[in-house]
């Protein structure tokens, strides 16, 4: 479980996060959503320690993470896994070096140990024989893929995802969804996953935040998101005739 | 000032939180495979022609007959391995290697590669910076070396074929009153020049923020600054060293 407890950031003395409170829960997907520029992924940065926050406390599992030292951090820091909007693998290693990566680091494997647990993981996200090839080599999904796969190689405590559909075609976008909830409730990760994508969170969305200029202005699930009652929310959710449609 | 300042604090954190001594071995390897090795040949041809130009230069200059003409490879000896091989190397490698470097490290930055580090725990600028820069301390002084003994042959090659000057009188012109502490005063140069481009160079690539502009601003910026910090570094080491 991750809690967060009135998060602040500013950028030149514009604030882009007011005062943001809230709980990401175990073995569930937990989407962070709202417009563009409403400050989602600096949430998600804030939360996983990239960006410092003006104000606020991050726990993990109880653990102060905001105020922890560098060990301690580093320590909170090899249970999360993370996938990035544009996959962030390394141009330099193929696909097998990028999922091992983590385990070459922060472990003491055996190389065979290693690469059982990269195929097993390469396995999970539905790419075989694809070891070998660099980044540039694979499409947009098959990158997002590896980067899921490279985020659960490590068995992470904490999954979370900045965009996992942005770029991708819908029915791409669904397998991506579905793989992070399948392996969420898997490996019993607390998952964050920040969208804009309804689709997303119609179909994964069992614990949503959503955010309005730089605020959390509504949490809820997804059955609950039709009926928010918030302008805000209509307005973002029932954007397109088939939302509206669904509403009537 | 202000950069200054943050330069010195992002080394500074190249020393903290490091990784397994096995680990940057593998790294410092590679990075020397990739920006020695693979320079060498540059390194090579540049240096012999500057040899064999600097010989017809020196020649064209000294026409007195009372000047004896091993003069000349003394002149080409002490203008390569004081100046031209480790500044001139510098200059270049900073060109090729430390563009590189800071396009490199652009390039990981925007696209999110860096912050995939740090979310794993691992400290970044220790884990991407500190093999280059050992790396580049440990290939420069060694390009060095090779730069001077080709511009030498490069000297000889040229000064002999066209009858400037005889063989004898090069080799003779090359171990006239040699002064070993030239080669040390090159190697010192070497260190500190490497150091400079290849620290400088990763500074710039790691604060690049933006796009694909930036990154080639920042390659730009590495050239620029790490260039004026050699030439500025090879006037405080003369005086100092001198």
């Amino acid at each position: 479980m991750i809690k967060i407890k009135n998060i602040s950031k500013s950028f030149h003395n514009k604030p882009v996060l007011k005062d943001i409170s809230g709980t990401f829960e175990k073995g569930k997907a937990n989407l962070i959503i709202g417009a563009s520029g409403t400050g989602k992924s600096v949430l998600l940065k804030c939360i996983v320690g990239l960006l410092h926050a003006d104000t606020g406390i991050v726990f993990y599992d109880f653990r102060n993470f905001t105020e922890a030292d560098k060990e301690t951090k580093t320590e909170i820091r090899r249970e999360i896994g993370m996938l990035f909007q544009g996959g962030a693998l390394f141009d330099s290693k193929n696909v097998e070096q990028n999922v091992m990566f983590p385990l070459d680091i922060l472990t003491t494997m055996p190389l065979d140990e290693k690469l059982d647990r990269v195929n097993f993981c390469l396995k999970r996200v539905g790419l075989e024989n694809v070891n070998n090839k660099m980044p540039s080599e694979i499409s947009g999904g098959m990158k997002k893929r590896v980067g899921i796969a490279r985020a659960i190689v490590n068995n992470p405590l904490y999954l979370f995802c900045d965009e996992p559909n942005s770029g991708l075609d819908p029915q791409t976008s669904i397998v991506i969804d579905e793989l992070i909830l399948e392996i969420t409730k898997e490996f019993d990760t607390t998952t964050v996953v920040v969208t804009h994508d309804m689709n997303s969170v119609m179909g994964i969305g069992e614990n949503i935040m959503f955010m309005y200029k730089g605020e959390k202005l509504w949490d809820g699930t997804n059955s609950d998101i039709i009926n928010s009652g918030v302008k805000e929310v209509d307005d973002f959710v029932f954007v397109n005739k088939a939302m509206r449609s669904l509403k009537a | 000032m202000k950069e200054f300042g943050k330069y010195i604090m992002f080394l500074g954190t190249m020393l903290v939180r490091r990784e397994t001594f096995a680990t940057y071995y593998k790294l410092v390897m590679d990075e020397s495979i990739q920006i020695g090795v693979k320079s060498t040949f540059l390194f090579a041809l540049v240096s012999s022609f500057m040899g064999a130009v600097t010989t017809v230069q020196t020649a064209y200059n000294l026409v007195s007959p009372l000047i004896p003409k091993f003069v000349i490879a003394q002149v080409v000896r002490e203008m390569t391995i004081l100046e031209l091989a480790p500044t001139i190397m510098a200059v270049i490698y900073a060109g090729k290697v430390g563009s590189s470097m800071a396009g490199g490290i652009g390039t990981m930055r925007i696209t999110e590669q860096i912050d995939a580090l740090e979310v794993m725990g691992i400290n970044s600028t220790s884990y991407l910076v500190l093999p280059k820069i050992v790396a580049s301390m440990l290939m420069l002084p060694m390009l060095v070396i090779i730069a001077a003994i080709c511009a030498l042959v490069g000297g000889y090659l040229v000064g002999s074929l066209t009858g400037i000057i005889t063989p004898t009188e090069f080799v003779y012109g090359i171990r006239y009153i040699f002064n070993p502490y030239m080669v040390t005063f090159a190697l010192i140069k070497a260190f500190v020049f490497a150091f400079l481009i290849s620290s400088i160079s990763c500074f710039k690539g790691y604060y690049t923020h933006g796009g694909a502009l930036e990154v080639g601003i920042s390659s730009t910026a590495a050239v620029t600054t790490s260039v004026i910090a050699v030439l500025l570094s090879d006037y405080f080491l003369a005086e100092l060293l001198l």
